[in-house]
């Protein structure tokens, strides 16, 4: 077989699973299990993303100061918190 | 077969003969391509994934969360709060939470302590997350040691553990009656960590938090908007985790793109005099440039597609997994639910594949262009 035609059928396969992403995604979505009833009731406000520190467990409640609070001049010192972003409050006290 | 399909055919078989010619060069420059796509791609799919995951998550978040703050810190809100608030018209329920954290000095991980009214967490009986149970290895049925703020053991009993599936929601938490809450923090009576507000109609959520702050100045509602806003803002390509990520993918991109757009190496300029020599036209090298173009950055923009796929929702994105484990004991193991967005894929693509294929066009243009004789003795 011509390399040119080794090469169309390689590209044709990986299109074939790069058109297969959506699909799949698709599928999974539908079949995605909810959370449990008792996790659903606690009307959790944040993602267990980070558990370093509780600005970073609880960005949604955290105040935009919270990371500098130990102490007078407190530097922020987790890690976590160069990556997840201060809380985004508009007009409301910080 | 026809003649246009044939040509192209040639041409095809004539490139890729010349990319394996520089096996060394040319799969180097495959390998780096394919690690920005992938690097790209993985932060897209992640970012978007834990995007949906936040506001279904959101989605049973309280319409408005009211906290109290004592000189710029969040403190504890009077039970007094709830009739007051609950007597706001549009307010049908002012729910009063309490939770926390409990540091376990035992391997320096924090929990997160919920007082639940699951009929199967009871007095001494508590429901532990999937990361609590990991970092302390239970099992249902074990007793667990915890220490009151006033020094006294207070021993729970795993009435059961929540599936790994939920550990985006629930790795580090403990779920408990509020008689343990209580025994185990020494938290006052009459007093709640905040309130989660109903109300009627999500029009009025603003003007309900404005009179909850003008009957208490030192309450600070959250909207249900906020969080979700938060969230956004997190996941945001602004934001630093993909900032991080994207600078320095972009960079090593531009770098790479630059280096073959400023320029031909003297062996391929001397390659496309023999061609035109030997009565190539100048469409049929910039046709043979284009494709070599082609097949580099198509194959790496659909193999770093489908790999990042695989490496975030098959393999739980183990790259980025380690850059948000920071300092943290519980790390949760989530499978995150697909999510493919075609518009960003394609923002990939015109960034990816595109301005690489004009970048080995142009300079090639510029060399097809030049008489055969001067491009062969340079």
């Amino acid at each position: 077989m011509r390399r040119s035609v080794q090469f169309l059928l390689f590209i044709c396969t990986s299109m074939a699973l790069f058109l297969a992403l959506p699909l799949h995604a698709q599928y999974e979505q539908r079949h995605a299990q909810k959370e449990p009833e008792v996790l659903r009731n606690l009307q959790v406000t944040d993602l267990c993303l980070v558990t370093e520190a509780r600005y970073t467990r609880h960005p949604a409640l955290a105040d935009r100061h919270a990371p500098f609070q130990e102490h007078p001049l407190a530097l922020e010192h987790f890690p976590s918190g160069s990556l997840i972003m201060p809380n985004n409050f508009q007009g409301a006290a910080p | 077969m026809n003649r246009s399909i044939e040509r192209h055919l040639n041409i095809l078989d004539f490139t890729l003969a010349s990319l394996l010619r520089r096996k060394g060069k040319n799969g180097s420059l495959l390998a780096v391509y394919l690690l920005v796509v992938f690097l790209l791609a993985s932060l897209q799919f992640y970012v978007t994934a834990l995007k949906r995951e936040a506001s279904a998550i959101l989605d049973d978040a309280p319409d408005l969360v009211v906290q109290r703050l004592m000189a710029g810190r969040q403190d504890l809100v009077p039970a007094a709060f709830v009739g007051e608030i609950s007597r706001i018209r549009g307010v049908t329920r002012v729910k009063p939470r309490w939770w926390g954290y409990y540091y376990d000095s035992v391997n320096g991980a924090n929990y997160t302590v919920l007082v639940s009214d699951d009929p199967a967490v009871t007095p001494g009986r508590v429901a532990v997350g999937a990361g609590v149970a990991r970092a302390r290895n239970l099992a249902v049925g074990d007793l667990v040691p915890l220490v009151s703020y006033d020094k006294k053991p207070l021993m729970v009993e795993i009435a059961s553990i929540f599936p790994h599936r939920s550990d985006l929601v629930a790795a580090d938490m403990i779920l408990m009656t509020a008689q343990d809450f209580h025994l185990l923090f020494n938290f006052p009576d009459g007093q709640a960590t905040d309130l989660a507000v109903s109300v009627r109609n999500p029009k009025e959520l603003p003007t309900v938090a404005a009179k909850i702050v003008a009957l208490h100045p030192d309450a600070r509602p959250i909207l249900k908007s906020e969080m979700l806003r938060t969230y956004q803002s997190i996941f945001d390509w602004r934001g630093g985790m993909t900032l991080m990520v994207l600078a320095s993918a972009l960079l090593s991109f531009i770098i790479f793109a630059w280096d073959r757009a400023t320029g031909l190496s003297a062996e391929e300029r001397r390659e496309i005099g023999i061609l035109k020599s030997i009565g190539w036209e100048t469409s049929d090298v910039l046709l043979l440039k284009l494709w070599e173009g082609t097949v580099i950055s198509l194959t790496a923009y659909l193999l770093g597609t489908v790999l990042a796929y695989g490496h975030v929702f098959f393999l739980s994105a183990p790259l980025f997994a380690q850059a948000l484990k920071g300092w943290s004991v519980i790390y949760p193991r989530f499978q995150l639910v697909p999510v493919v967005d075609i518009y960003q894929l394609a923002v990939l693509f015109f960034l990816t594949v595109v301005p690489y294929t004009t970048a080995t066009v142009v300079p090639c243009w510029r060399a097809a262009t030049t008489d055969p004789d001067a491009a062969m003795r340079i």
